[in-house]
C-alpha cells in the first residue's frame, strides 16, 4: 500500500501510433492512491488509448510504466487485472448468455483444480450486488435478459470482485439511473477512502465536479495539465481542452439569407432509449453539422432517418410532405432521394473484394438498366464522370476496391451515393482516418453539392470540421438536441462547452442558448 | 419461485426437446404391437445412442460458435480402428478400447490445433480434416471387415436385468462423469464465454484458446465413444463415407433441435441427446405407421426447420436492422 504522496501509477514518455495517426504522444501521467482522478478531453484526445494501455488491451510503442514504483508491462488484459488494474469499459464486457453470477466471477472463478464452486460463486455475486445496492438482480438471471442500466451495475460488481488497486471507469455511468449513480458514487468514495486509485472518464462536468479530487486534461494525444478540483473554472477547463495543431483549409461559407425552404423537418423523433424528441430542420442547400461527444445518438439519428432502425416514433417531413421511411431502399428512392455515407467504409460502405466499378454503381444500379440487364455503357459513362468529378486515383476500374488507399476508398463510397443523384446526403464521420489532402477535397465537394441545392446533414467527431464546414451545428447530448449553433456562434469553444452540457460563456458576449 | 422460473428460462430448449421426444416415443411405443417391449426399447436405444454420442461431439464446438464437420468421419474412423484393435486377451481388449478413445481425441486435437493456432475457420478446417479421417478409415478397412471382442460387444449392446440397455447407461455415465465436470470447469465456462461474446470474454481475461482447443478434443472423445459403440453393434469396421456424412448432418440437426444456439454460448449436450433421439424416433414412427422410409428426410427437414424457427424468434425483437447482419 502506498501513502497518498507517492504516485500509485506512473507513466513516462508513453507513445502509441496507429498507422500514421499518433494517439498518444510522449505522455507523462501519474495518479495517486486514495484519490478519484478525472480524465478530460475531446474526441480523439487520447483518453481511450491511455486506458487501453493501462488495462493491457494495447501495448505502447515507447515509454515506461510503474505500478507502486515497480516497472510493469502488460501483454494482455488478464495480466493487467492480475497486477490490480481493473477497467470498466464503455462497451460492456459482459457475456450475454451466461448468468449474472458467472459473469461476475468470469476472470477468477472460486473453486479448485479448475472446477468452479457454484455455491461460492453465487455467494460472491450476492455479496457484491448487495454492496452496490442491487439486491433486485437475481444472480442466476441471464445477463441478456437484464436492461442496460442493470448490466452496467453488473459490470461494476464484476470489477469490484477482482480486488483492484486501480479502478478505471470509462463512461461507466452513462446508462445508469439517477438512483444508481448515487449508489455507485457512494461505493467509489468508500473505495477511495480504502486507498484505491480511481480513474474516472466522463463527459458530464457535474459528475466530475461532484466526484473527482484531481483532473487531467488531454488534447491531441498529449497530457496537457493535471490540477486539483476547484482550482480551475469550467471555462478554463474548456480552454485547456480545445486548441488544434493545424487548421484545414475550408471553402468559404456562403452568406445565407433568410431560410429559403426547409427540406427536411424532423419533429419529436425518438427511438428506444437512444433518441429523445429530436427536433431539427435543415434547409435546401444547407450543411448542418451534428456535434457533441461520441455516442450521444448522432449515429442513431442518421440511421433512423435512413430507415435502418425499427420502432422510430415522431415525424419526418421532406419538402413539407410527411414521409415514412421504412428501409434504406425506400430512403434512396426517387421520391425521397436520400443517401447515407456510412462511418465504417469497410463493412457498411464497400464490398472490398468487388471492383471499383461494381461498388460505385451498386446504389444507383436500378437507374442504369435496360430491362433487367445492366447497361454497361451507361454505367461506364456515369462512373467515368464521377471518377473525374471526385478525382479518384484509380488505375483500372476493374481492380478490387481493397487495392485503393483509404482516402480513395472513401471517395468511392461517396461516388456510389452521389450517383443516385440524392437530394439529401447524410454523412457519418466521413473523414475519419483519411489523409489531409483528401479531406480538403471532400470539404470542397460538400460545399459544391450544397451550392447546387443538396441538403447535407454531416456528423463528424472532428470539431474543427464542424466549425469550418457547417452553416449550422446541432449539439447532441444523451440523445437530445441540446443546442443549435449558427453563424458566428460556431466556435470550438462553444461546441466543446455544449458537448459537456455547460452553459455558454456569456462573458464573451455569446448568447446563452436555452435547452 | 424465481429460482425455478430462471432455470426453466435457461433450459427451455432442452426441456422442449425432452417433451417432444417423450410424446413421439409414447406414440411409437403405443402403436407397436410386440410380445417383448424391452427388445423394442433395446433396438431403439442402440441406434439412438450412436447418433446421441455424435451429436454430443458436435455440441461442444457449436457452443464455442464453431462447427465440426468431421465428427461423422471421426466416428467412422474410430469404428475402423476399433475393428482392428479391440480383440484378443482381456488386457489387449482393454488397451484396445483406450486406444480407440485416444484415436478420437487425437483427431479432435488436430481439429483444435488447426482452428485455434492455425486460425482457420472451423467449417473449412474440419471439412478438410474430415476427408483425412475417412482416408485413414479407408486405409485401415479398404473393404468392410475386422472383428471385435464378442463378449464385450454383446454386453455393451445388451441389457442389465433384461430391461435397461447398457448403451443408455454408458451414455448417462459419459454425461455424468465427463460432460458435467467439464461444464463446471473453467475450461467449460470458457467455451460458453467464447461462444457468447468472444471479444468480451477476451477482455475479461478468459483463456479462449485453451477452451476452444479443449472443445475440439472433447468433441473427438465423444465421437470416439460413438465409433466404439458402432463396432459393438456391427462387429465390423466399415469405412463408409456416405454414412459418415449423414451422421455429421444429423448431428447438426440434433444440436439445433436440442436447443443449442448455432451462434454459440447457450445450450448443452443433454438437449442434443434428445435431439438425436427425436431424429431416430421419426424413423421408427414412419415404420410403425407403414409409411415409406423414403419420407424420412422430409420429416426430419420439417422438424429441423421448426426447431430453427423457434431459435430465430430473436430476430423479431431487433430494432436496429444492421444488427441482423452481425
Amino acid at each position: 500500500m502506498t501513502d497518498a504522496t507517492t504516485p500509485l501509477w506512473q507513466m513516462a514518455g508513453v507513445s502509441k501510433r496507429y498507422g500514421g495517426v499518433t494517439a498518444l504522444d510522449n505522455v507523462d501521467f501519474a495518479c495517486r492512491g486514495a484519490r478519484i482522478h478525472a480524465v478530460l478531453g475531446e474526441n480523439g484526445a487520447g483518453k481511450s488509448t491511455l486506458i487501453k494501455i493501462m488495462a493491457g488491451v494495447v501495448r505502447p510503442d515507447a515509454g515506461e510504466m510503474r505500478l507502486a514504483g515497480q516497472p510493469v508491462e502488460f501483454g494482455s488484459p488478464s495480466e493487467a487485472t492480475r497486477a490490480g488494474i481493473v477497467c470498466i469499459f464503455q462497451e460492456l464486457s459482459l457475456l450475454p448468455d451466461l448468468t449474472v453470477a458467472d459473469n461476475i466471477s468470469i476472470t477468477d472463478p472460486p473453486g479448485r483444480f479448475g472446477f468452479i464452486n457454484a455455491r461460492r460463486q453465487r455467494q460472491r455475486a450476492e455479496e457484491l450486488l448487495e454492496r452496490l445496492g442491487c439486491e433486485d438482480v437475481h444472480p442466476m438471471e441471464l445477463v441478456k435478459n437484464l436492461p442496460l442500466s442493470r448490466r452496467q451495475m453488473i459490470e461494476i460488481a464484476k470489477a469490484l470482485g477482482r480486488d483492484p488497486k486501480i479502478l478505471i471507469l470509462d463512461e461507466a455511468t452513462s446508462a445508469l439511473t439517477a438512483a444508481d449513480v448515487q449508489k455507485v458514487y457512494a461505493v467509489l468514495r468508500k473505495l477511495r477512502d480504502d486507498g484505491l486509485s480511481i480513474l474516472y472518464i466522463s463527459h458530464r462536468m457535474q459528475e466530475i465536479a461532484e466526484l473527482a479530487d484531481d483532473c487531467s486534461v488531454f488534447r491531441n494525444g498529449r497530457h496537457i495539465q493535471t490540477f486539483a478540483k476547484g482550482t480551475k473554472s469550467d471555462d478554463e477547463i474548456v480552454e485547456l481542452m480545445i486548441g488544434r495543431e493545424y487548421k484545414h483549409v475550408y471553402p468559404p461559407k456562403p452568406v445565407r439569407n433568410q431560410p429559403i425552404e426547409p427540406m427536411v423537418r424532423i419533429e419529436n423523433l425518438s427511438w428506444n432509449d437512444r433518441l429523445h424528441d429530436i427536433n431539427l430542420t435543415i434547409d435546401r442547400g444547407e450543411i448542418v453539422g451534428l456535434g457533441g461527444l461520441d455516442g450521444q445518438g448522432q449515429r442513431e439519428l442518421l440511421l433512423a432517418l435512413f430507415g435502418v432502425l425499427r420502432g422510430v416514433t415522431g415525424r419526418v417531413s421532406i419538402n413539407r410532405d410527411p414521409v415514412r421511411i421504412g428501409s434504406p431502399r425506400q430512403a434512396k428512392s426517387a421520391a425521397i432521394g436520400m443517401a447515407l455515407i456510412p462511418e465504417d467504409r469497410k463493412t457498411e460502405g464497400l464490398m472490398l473484394p468487388m471492383s471499383v466499378r461494381d461498388n460505385a454503381s451498386m446504389a444507383a444500379i436500378s437507374g442504369l438498366t435496360r430491362g433487367i440487364i445492366v447497361d454497361r455503357k451507361a454505367e461506364a459513362a456515369r462512373i467515368d464522370g464521377m471518377v473525374q468529378k471526385l478525382a479518384i486515383k484509380v488505375g483500372d476500374l476493374a481492380n478490387p476496391v481493397a487495392t485503393l488507399s483509404g482516402g480513395n476508398q472513401q471517395k468511392v463510397v461517396i461516388a456510389k451515393w452521389l450517383m443516385t443523384e440524392a437530394r439529401i446526403v447524410l454523412l457519418n464521420d466521413p473523414t475519419r482516418g483519411i489523409d489531409v489532402g483528401t479531406k480538403q477535397e471532400i470539404y470542397q465537394l460538400l460545399r459544391n453539392l450544397a451550392d447546387a441545392g443538396t441538403t447535407i446533414l454531416f456528423y463528424t467527431t472532428d470539431y474543427d470540421e464542424l466549425v469550418g464546414c457547417c452553416d449550422r451545428v446541432a449539439i447532441l447530448y444523451d440523445g437530445r438536441v441540446l443546442r443549435e449553433l449558427a453563424g458566428a456562434e460556431i466556435t470550438e469553444h462553444n461546441i466543446v462547452a455544449s458537448a459537456l452540457n455547460l452553459s455558454l460563456d456569456a462573458r464573451n458576449g455569446r448568447p446563452e442558448a436555452t435547452v | 419461485m424465481t429460482e425455478l422460473r430462471l432455470w426453466l428460462a435457461r433450459s427451455y430448449g432442452m426441456l422442449l426437446s425432452i417433451a417432444v421426444f417423450i410424446v413421439m416415443f409414447a406414440i411409437y411405443f403405443g402403436n407397436f404391437s410386440t410380445d417383448s417391449p424391452s427388445a423394442v426399447i433395446l433396438s431403439a436405444a442402440n441406434t439412438g445412442v450412436l447418433l446421441a454420442l455424435v451429436a454430443m461431439a458436435q455440441t461442444v464446438p457449436v457452443l464455442t460458435a464453431g462447427l465440426d464437420l468431421s465428427v461423422g468421419m471421426i466416428f467412422i474412423m474410430t469404428n475402423c480402428v476399433a475393428s482392428a484393435i479391440v480383440v484378443g486377451t482381456p488386457l489387449q481388449v482393454a488397451a484396445g478400447v483406450v486406444g480407440v478413445i485416444l484415436a478420437g481425441c487425437a483427431a479432435g486435437f488436430v481439429n483444435g490445433a488447426i482452428v485455434v493456432w492455425g486460425r482457420l475457420q472451423p467449417i473449412i478446417a474440419t471439412l478438410a480434416t474430415s476427408a483425412i479421417y475417412i482416408g485413414i478409415a479407408l486405409w485401415i478397412r479398404p473393404i468392410p471387415g475386422g472383428d471385435v471382442d464378442g463378449d464385450l460387444a454383446d454386453f455393451m449392446t445388451g441389457q442389465v436385468f433384461d430391461v435397461v440397455p447398457v448403451g443408455l447407461i454408458m451414455l448417462v455415465a459419459v454425461v455424468l462423469f465427463i460432460w458435467l465436470p467439464f461444464r463446471k470447469s473453467v475450461l467449460g465456462r470458457g467455451c460458453y464465454a467464447a461462444g457468447s461474446a468472444e471479444g468480451a470474454a477476451y477482455m475479461s481475461g478468459v483463456n479462449i484458446a485453451r477452451s476452444k482447443f479443449a472443445a475440439y478434443v472433447l468433441s473427438g472423445l465423444f465421437a470416439g465413444f460413438a465409433g466404439l459403440m458402432q463396432t459393438f453393434n456391427t462387429y465390423t469396421g466399415e469405412a463408409s463415407g456416405p454414412s459418415g456424412s449423414l451422421y455429421t448432418l444429423n448431428s447438426i440437426a440434433a444440436v439445433v433441435i436440442g436447443g443449442t444456439s448455432l451462434f454459440g454460448g447457450s445450450g448443452g449436450v443433454v438437449g442434443s441427446i434428445f435431439g438425436a433421439f427425436i431424429l431416430r424416433t421419426i424413423v421408427n414412427l414412419l415404420f410403425v405407421f407403414d409409411m415409406p422410409p423414403l419420407w424420412q428426410p422430409l420429416f426430419q427437414g420439417v422438424v429441423l426447420l421448426l426447431a430453427v424457427s423457434l431459435g430465430a424468434a430473436r430476430v423479431l425483437r431487433i430494432r436496429n436492422r444492421l444488427e441482423l447482419f452481425s
